[in-house]
């Protein structure tokens, strides 16, 4: 039995996490806590900084060493970290950033569960750039992407942001941690040249750098200006599209290793329910409690939020008469799944912005409402 | 002759900064030091911020880190943590330091973890267009205090040291081979040591405050930095317009990282 | 100061990197025994014979520009 928090914990540490830099905030505070006491005890490497912003500085700066890194916050702290996520995705440095989701803006309600920032999680640092961000609705759940998280920022050399709220946060429950070596772990991959041919930024045709950590013998440079091959700035406009364009192509041309759902009785659905994270709980139940009224619901749950699950909405579309999105904000994904419907169903959305969660019944009436 | 083409990425130059700019003489300095200690490159990292002063890293041949404003000192402090046996040398300037990385700067002072951190103090916001910092003489000119500056100016090296620093020094460009010395002995020292650099912007700073000429700006280090000894004789009278250079404070205090070590044996248990 | 100090036995060999010379003549101004000058914008050795090799130009310019041997 553990907490969504510290499921994230401890599959931060199967993962390989070694460093963690973080700042306290609630909902998210005690996966800083039970880290300041797993990662001394494995020769890790804990942190509280100053502030949310040195938070997400330290876990670059820890990366670019070699070794996995994680910060997790909420709302007001993902807002501060958003620069800095935006350099390691212009540096390409792989690192976990966990935002536990609170009801915004501002300070809004920190110790009430919301999903108001999956659209900061996408657009929230300036610049062009591809973003993968995951979301789970359970301890279980919040596990194992904390763990594929890790994989995905170390394959694709990249930020990863994974997207809980304060339901899955603080919701104490039942967790089987796998055997270790059962786990798939995924570490960078290292340099293919010795340090006198090596480019840090090499074009390669995965689009994925290949950084050498610090103090391995390659002395390159590391920025947030845009760079070229060998990681200085450059102004030339050749070398200024190709990494932009890079920079969201690495992760579009790997959507299909990226993206990842799950499907509830769809294949009869003529509702379908697109929810995700602590709503797609509720989702679930839905649908059972929609069989048995004898409302053919089904459900799309995704569990990688940024690519969007373009295709999976799609063919959900081409199969139901209308999909209805509950979430905990009011429609930021809706508008995603309207957009990949491509306007061939009605898309209704159901916000709840009052600090609670949506109810498996708010979901039945909403669907016996629009059949 | 000292071969600093040995330690520079020679395919970057000429450097970015302007005639008359100090910067290259803190970088000499800095390689002059870093050659005497013997310190191996591979084991080297530089990180600086924004500004003309983060332009530094890019030129020395070892792991170079180019942050985000304000933020060199956050990023450093996770690279010390994660392999503490790296030299890390932080440089930044007073605007990137003390006003958009001012709580990195005390805190990174508080934490004492073993950074080496060269200030390029020039009073102003050089690479922006010379608007005031937090080092701005009050009255001085600058783009956005066109009508003198009407802000008093931080003491650097007075905050660090009240914030905790265990080595704090102030040097200039004019007295380049004891900056060279200060910055030696910043090295050396195991815990947040930091070297306050005086050094002149003619054309952001100089331009508008009478001295446009990098030689002036030079003449006027030459007349306002004064030796520790010297500035201790001098009167209240005398010392006006004057700074003081040398160490300021060196203390012994635990550092951060070797803390950290010593709580993991304590603690540790997978072994 | 100047002429009171007799000239080392071995010449100095004073080199000027024009590419990277800047012209702020901070080597210029500051040399003991006027050694230098500029022309065009950049620094000249006009007097090599006269170092003594105090090494302040080099110490003291920006640009990497200027050596003593």
């Amino acid at each position: 039995m553990m907490q969504g928090n510290q499921a994230c914990a401890e599959g931060a540490v199967a993962a390989g996490c070694r460093f963690f830099a973080g700042y306290p905030i609630t909902p998210s505070s005690e996966i800083a806590e039970y880290l300041s006491i797993m990662l001394p005890r494995i020769g890790g490497r804990f942190i509280q900084m100053e502030d949310e912003i040195a938070a997400m500085g330290a876990t670059i700066g820890a990366s670019l060493t070699g070794v996995k890194a994680m910060t997790a916050t909420s709302g007001p702290g993902f807002s501060l970290k958003q620069e800095n996520i935006g350099y390691a995705s212009m540096a390409e440095v792989p690192c976990v950033v966990v935002n536990v989701m609170r009801g915004g803006p501002s300070t809004g309600t920190p110790t009430l569960p919301a999903q108001m920032d999956v659209q900061q999680a996408r657009w929230g640092s300036h610049g062009d750039r591809g973003v993968i961000a995951l979301t789970a609705k359970s301890a279980q759940e919040t596990f194992q992407q904390t763990i594929r998280a890790f994989n995905l920022a170390e394959r694709y050399m990249t930020p990863v942001i994974l997207l809980l709220d304060e339901i899955t946060g603080h919701t104490t429950e039942k967790v089987v941690i796998p055997e270790r070596s059962t786990l798939e772990i995924v570490d960078r991959a290292a340099p293919d040249e010795p340090p006198g041919e090596y480019l840090p930024y090499r074009l390669t045709d995965d689009c994925i750098p290949r950084l050498a950590p610090f103090g391995t013998g390659y002395r390159y440079n590391v920025t947030g200006l845009v760079h070229n091959e060998t990681g200085f700035p450059t102004n030339d406009s050749r070398d200024i599209a190709c990494l932009i364009e890079r920079l969201t192509k690495k992760i579009e041309m790997h959507e299909d290793d990226i993206v990842q759902w799950n499907e509830v009785m769809l294949d009869d659905a003529e509702v379908g329910i697109f929810a995700y994270g602590s709503v797609a709980r509720s989702a679930n139940a839905a649908v059972r409690l929609c069989r048995e009224a004898g409302l053919r619901a089904g459900l799309l749950e995704p569990t990688v939020l940024w690519p969007f699950p373009t295709k999976a909405v799609l063919e959900m579309a081409r199969r139901v008469k209308v999909i209805v999105v509950p979430e905990l904000n009011l429609g930021q994904m809706a508008r995603e799944v309207s957009l990949a419907a491509q306007c061939s169903v009605p898309v209704r959305r159901l916000g709840r912005v009052d600090g609670n969660p949506i109810t498996p019944q708010q979901i039945v009436d909403l669907v016996g409402e629009v059949l | 002759m000292f071969d600093y083409l040995k330690y520079v990425r020679e395919e970057n130059f000429p450097h970015i900064w302007c005639s008359g700019c100090g910067d290259g003489i803190v970088l000499k300095a800095l390689l002059r030091a870093v050659d005497k200690l013997g310190i191996d490159r591979d084991e080297a990292v530089m990180v600086s911020g924004i500004g003309c002063s983060s332009r530094t890293p890019g030129y020395v041949d070892v792991n170079t880190l180019h942050t985000t404003h304000g933020r060199a000192l956050a990023f450093a402090t996770g690279v010390k943590s994660a392999k503490p046996h790296l030299t890390v040398i932080v440089v930044t300037g007073d605007g990137d330091a003390t006003a958009i990385g001012g709580n990195h700067f005390i805190h990174a002072a508080r934490r004492n973890i073993d950074l080496t951190v060269l200030l390029y103090n020039n009073y102003i916001y050089g690479m922006t267009g010379g608007q005031c910092s937090p080092t701005t003489p009050r009255g001085a000119r600058a783009s956005t205090a066109p009508f003198g500056n009407l802000e008093p100016p931080f003491n650097i090296s007075g905050l660090a040291i009240a914030a905790g620093a265990s080595f704090v020094a102030r040097g200039d460009v004019y007295n380049a081979k004891k900056l060279e010395t200060l910055i030696l002995k910043a090295l050396q020292k195991k815990g947040f040591s930091l070297v306050e650099v005086v050094t002149p912007c003619p054309t952001a700073y100089g331009r508008r405050n009478r001295m446009a000429n990098p030689v002036k700006m030079m003449e006027h280090l030459r007349d306002t930095a004064v030796s520790m000894e010297k500035w201790e004789s001098m009167s209240g009278e005398e010392r006006a317009g004057k700074f003081r250079t040398g160490v300021l404070c060196d203390v012994e205090r635990p550092e951060y990282t070797e803390e950290y070590a010593r709580l993991v044996e304590e603690v540790r248990t997978d072994r | 100061m100047a002429g009171q100090q007799s000239a080392p036995k071995e010449p100095a060999v004073i080199t000027v990197n024009v590419a990277w010379c800047k012209g702020c003549e901070i080597c210029v101004a500051f040399c003991p025994r006027n050694v230098l000058e500029m022309e065009g914008g950049k620094v000249k050795v006009a007097r090599p014979e006269d170092c003594i090799k105090c090494m302040l130009c080099e110490l003291r310019c920006p640009d990497f520009a200027i050596t003593v041997e």
